[in-house]
């Protein structure tokens, strides 16, 4: 059997986070409308006469995405009229940009730590365009929201240069990464100010062509994401290998059932008829603007990235990890800052137990019942000897669940480590007396015996037996009885 | 005195010094209306309820004495496809029947400002399509000067009205000739400006591209009170220009003596009548008379202008129309239907007229995957060059004068068959748009007893200096005088 390797390209669509919508005044905040058609007016409801005007904020925060990915910004650019008829398109046209993007021929590295080292995807374009409202069914009816109608919405695509689906994945994660860091979208899926089209097609390792593909809307979240993709590229490859042929259409992901659905044939296709929007005039956007753009870039996530390695003193793969989520950056820096104990014990803490946690309950990073100071404070217990390692998992387990401080859990649970030397040497004497078997064999040689009664002391103490003090009075007792 | 007589200025003066009042003259308008509407059909819509409003307001003004214009308390009435809040708007178009709009045209709203009184809407070709106003989807209007004549189109209701003394004013709407053509039908003044010299927001677009909100008046200086009053920037709309308006009044009054005319050869071509080319050349004299240097020019693309026109307007208005679909305004037919494409199909092959359907799949057709470099593009390229035709001859004169329409009134039914001879009709008034310089449509003169207009082109926001010619041109010249003899021989 021949061996398939995919090509996939993304379409990633993002609301931008602007005060009002692309070419009115209405709020485009439409998650915190009071009701349905209660943030409208004539233009975005596209009544007779409505003329757009363009949201010069939209236009700075898409200047920002264009060089965050490494796009040119292009001096003139226009929109233009993409025509179909929908009830959730006011117009009967959408207002988006087409031979004139604003941003375009970018890139943006993945997969930095693969075997094979990083690759380059390649970013096509960027254009703005307006979101359609939302469409509610109802039985026999369906109702139109326009709350939704007109929000700017930025339309990233790339070239067809991903050949796995974790390079598919890793691309959508840093391209969010890079909105977050940019303030312009929250990448809540959920809300669906995020979405993703993927564009599949296979061909033998090793080939060079461009088959025909198919076109996955409507992905939602990550999982979708990687599911579809790997699930259409099965069955691409399945089809070709059973003597099929891949046509060319748009498919629907069935997140039930795991399948992919097709949704309409080549045969329909669109012809959207575009040309250029008279109702605005060209855009043009001069140097000068671009520059102050780029000044107030906040730091992204790859500088950021160099900068925790340097300052952090982490491994470029530890760094990545922290940055793959703006907020899991902050989240590190903040406990950082707040933490006695060094950035690398802090880190391990929150790429260790906090993710495992986080990924276990499927938190939301930015509302953590444990603040970075909470868990700065819980590694700084473990640093400083006042309760192990195993206590202090033990402790943000509690942390998470009740919300509680860790020097109230260890308080309330009695779970200081023991370090007092008198109070250890009791117990050591005293495991000692009731082992006189293991001693003597101790004392014969055997040295494994030693790791028995460190077990046995932390046993005793419930763990709270400080190691370090453990293993020095039980080394001077057991010497104590070779040389009485 | 009959006040429906007065032109603006006339009853601006009677007003200031509280000779009339608003309400006196708005009455006085709504009555005419009323009565000589069931001859003309010139109304689609009366508003006398907003307007003794808006007479009653206006005559506190004037009592006051504060913010008073030259607009200020005189009645007038705006063509359907300007949005007017709570004020039926239809286009005459059945699929906005029963469309009031929520809000105003930004030009509605700036007539409201200067004290204005609307008294109601005029009929139209259907969204601006016709040459006749026949294209109604409600009724055709008639030529106040022969009742069995067309008004021409498409703002036919407005120039009808105005020559019929229904209003001292009209607002109009010229895509292609709209504000021209009727008005030299009709014997009345009208003036399409340059492109985005008056905001569009709010008028119902026909040609996005080409649209252009213009007065028809009795005469310049009322056109020239009317355009003070509505031109300038609106944020909300992004095609209009930024530049100063100037005093159009104070301008108009300066001699044209030096000035140079430009005599396109093309507009003089085969197939004028001949008693229209007669008055044109007899009003060439006249500007000879009044000092002005009269030069032959050329435009060499005029050929290709109704061909350039007519392929963007299909174009724009394919798209332009695409938002009359059930959903939100306006008729929603097929409400049994199964899906939605039903319901667009049904609302818009019940709502649309036979001409408005024709120019939709024409312009799809145009817009459509393999055509478009043909069609579009190329139209977008000629226009360039119709552009640069202008462009040469204001290089060579101020200002350009040409017939409006190769022949006079033409009779209801003559041309509705044949929309190609009708798209004919427009073959002088089509250029100016594509190119978006201002044009002067003024009566000079009568062929066979029905009025003929001719035009004065002029270079973008060259307005005040077709006020100038053209008020000159009045000051020397009886022909805008002459009233209609609707009611009994009044003329």
């Amino acid at each position: 059997m021949t061996t398939y390797e995919p090509v996939i390209g993304l379409e990633i669509h993002a609301e931008l986070r602007t005060h009002s919508k692309m070419f009115c005044g209405c709020s485009a905040d439409y998650a915190s409308a009071p009701e349905p058609n209660t943030l409208i007016c004539p233009v975005c409801t596209g009544l007779p006469g409505a003329m757009p005007v363009v949201n010069q904020k939209a236009i700075e925060q898409a200047i920002l995405v264009g060089l965050a990915l490494n796009c040119t910004i292009n001096p003139t650019n226009a929109f233009a009229r993409k025509n179909y008829f929908y009830p959730d398109l006011p117009k009967g046209y959408q207002i988006s940009q087409y031979e004139h993007p604003l941003a375009s021929h970018g890139w943006l590295e993945v997969l930095e730590d693969s075997e094979a080292g990083p690759q380059r995807i390649g970013v096509t374009r960027a254009h703005l365009e307006e979101d359609t409202a939302k469409l509610a069914h109802h039985g026999d009816h369906a109702l139109v929201d326009f709350n939704r109608a007109g929000v700017p919405l930025l339309e990233i695509v790339s070239e067809p240069d991903m050949h796995t689906v974790e390079a598919a994945l890793d691309y959508a994660t840093k391209v969010r990464a890079i909105l977050r860091t940019l303030g312009v979208n929250s990448g809540d899926m959920e809300k669906g100010v995020l979405r993703f089209e993927a564009n599949v097609s296979v061909r033998p390792v090793g080939s060079t062509a461009l088959n025909t593909r198919t076109e996955i809307k409507n992905l939602n979240s990550f999982r979708a994401l990687a599911r579809a993709t790997a699930y259409e590229i099965e069955r691409q490859a399945h089809l070709i290998e059973s003597g099929g042929t891949v046509i060319q259409q748009t498919m629907g992901w069935d997140e039930a059932h795991g399948v992919t659905v097709a949704q309409r044939g080549k045969e329909e296709a669109h012809d959207y008829r575009y040309f250029p929007e008279p109702d605005l005039t060209p855009l043009e956007i001069d140097a000068a603007r671009v520059d102050a753009a780029r000044a107030a870039l906040p730091e992204l996530p790859v500088a950021r990235t160099q900068r925790f390695v340097k300052d952090y003193a982490l491994t470029p793969k530890e760094a990545r990890l922290l940055n793959s989520e703006t907020a899991l950056a902050d989240y590190f820096e903040a406990a950082v800052q707040a933490a006695m104990s060094p950035a690398r014990t802090v880190n391990h803490w929150i790429a260790g137990e906090l993710l495992r946690s986080v990924n276990e309950k499927g938190l939301d990073l930015e509302a953590l019942p444990v603040p970075p100071g909470r868990l700065a404070a819980l590694v700084d217990l473990v640093t400083g000897g006042t309760i192990n390692a195993n206590t202090g998992r033990e402790v943000l387990g509690e942390m998470f669940a009740s919300g509680k401080t860790p020097e109230t859990i260890v308080a309330e649970k009695n779970l200081s480590q023991v370090s007092d030397q008198d109070a250890l040497l009791v117990v050591v004497t005293q495991i000692l007396a009731d082992n006189p078997g293991e001693v003597a064999k101790y004392l014969a040689g055997k040295e494994t015996v030693f790791q028995w009664l460190m077990g046995q002391v932390a046993r005793a103490t419930r763990g709270k037996a400080d190691p370090k003090v453990t293993r020095e009075l039980l080394e001077q007792a057991l010497a104590n009885k070779k040389h009485p | 005195m009959d006040p429906t007589r007065l032109t603006v200025r006339e009853a601006h003066d009677l007003l200031v010094r509280r000779q009339l009042s608003s309400l006196e003259l708005t009455r006085a308008a709504l009555a005419r209306a009323h009565a000589l509407d069931e001859k003309l059909h010139a109304f689609v819509t009366f508003s006398d309820e907003l307007a003794l409003e808006q007479a009653r307001r206006a005559d506190e003004r004037l009592a006051r004495g504060d913010s008073v214009g030259p607009l200020t308390g005189i009645p007038f009435a705006a063509k359907d496809c300007l949005s007017t809040r709570g004020v039926r708007t239809t286009c005459s178009s059945k699929i906005l029947e029963n469309y009031v709009p929520p809000y105003n045209a930004t030009v509605v709203d700036r007539l409201d400002e200067a004290g204005a009184v609307l008294i109601g809407k005029h009929n139209m070709d259907e969204f601006g399509m016709g040459s006749s106003c026949e294209n109604s989807a409600f009724f055709p209007t008639r030529n106040p000067w022969d009742l069995e004549r067309v008004p021409g189109g498409s703002s036919g209701g407005s120039a009808a009205a105005v020559a019929a003394g229904l209003g001292a004013f009209a607002l109009g709407e010229d895509t292609g000739g709209s504000i021209r053509m009727p008005a030299g039908f009709c014997n009345v003044t009208g003036l399409k400006p340059t492109y985005g010299r008056v905001p569009r927001y709010g008028l119902i677009a026909l040609v996005s591209s080409f649209d252009s909100i213009g007065p028809l008046g009795r005469e310049v200086e009322d056109c020239a009170a009317v355009l003070q009053a509505i031109a300038g920037r609106d944020p909300r709309d992004a095609t209009s220009l930024d530049a100063p308006v100037p005093d159009y009044l104070a301008g108009m009054q300066k001699p044209v003596k030096g000035l140079r005319l430009g005599i396109p050869k093309e507009y003089f071509a085969a197939g004028i009548q001949p008693g229209v080319e007669a008055a044109l050349r007899a009003a060439i004299r006249q500007f000879e008379g009044l000092g002005m240097e009269i030069h032959e020019v050329s435009l060499p693309h005029t050929r290709y202008a109704l061909a350039v026109y007519y392929l963007l307007l299909f174009a724009e208005a394919s798209a332009n129309l695409a938002r009359f679909d059930g959903v939100r305004f306006g008729l929603a037919a097929g409400q049994g239907a199964e899906n939605v494409i039903d319901l667009f199909l049904q609302t818009r092959r019940e709502g649309f007229g036979p001409e408005v359907k024709r120019r939709i799949m024409l312009g799809a057709y145009v817009l459509s995957a393999g055509y478009y470099d043909a069609y579009y593009l190329k139209a977008q390229k000629v226009r360039t060059l119709l552009r640069q035709d202008f462009a040469a001859a204001f290089g060579q004169v101020d200002a350009l004068l040409a017939p409006v329409c190769p022949t006079t009134a033409f009779k209801l039914g003559e041309k509705l068959d044949d929309p190609l001879t009708m798209y004919l009709s427009d073959i002088h008034v089509v250029a100016t748009n594509p190119a978006g310089v201002p044009a002067l449509s003024l009566p000079c003169g009568f062929a066979d007893g029905l009025p003929v207009g001719m035009q004065l082109i002029g270079p973008q926001l060259s307005e005040d200096r077709l006020f100038q010619i053209g008020h000159a041109y009045q000051a020397a010249t009886d022909w805008h005088t002459l009233r209609p003899p609707i009611d009994g021989g009044a003329a």
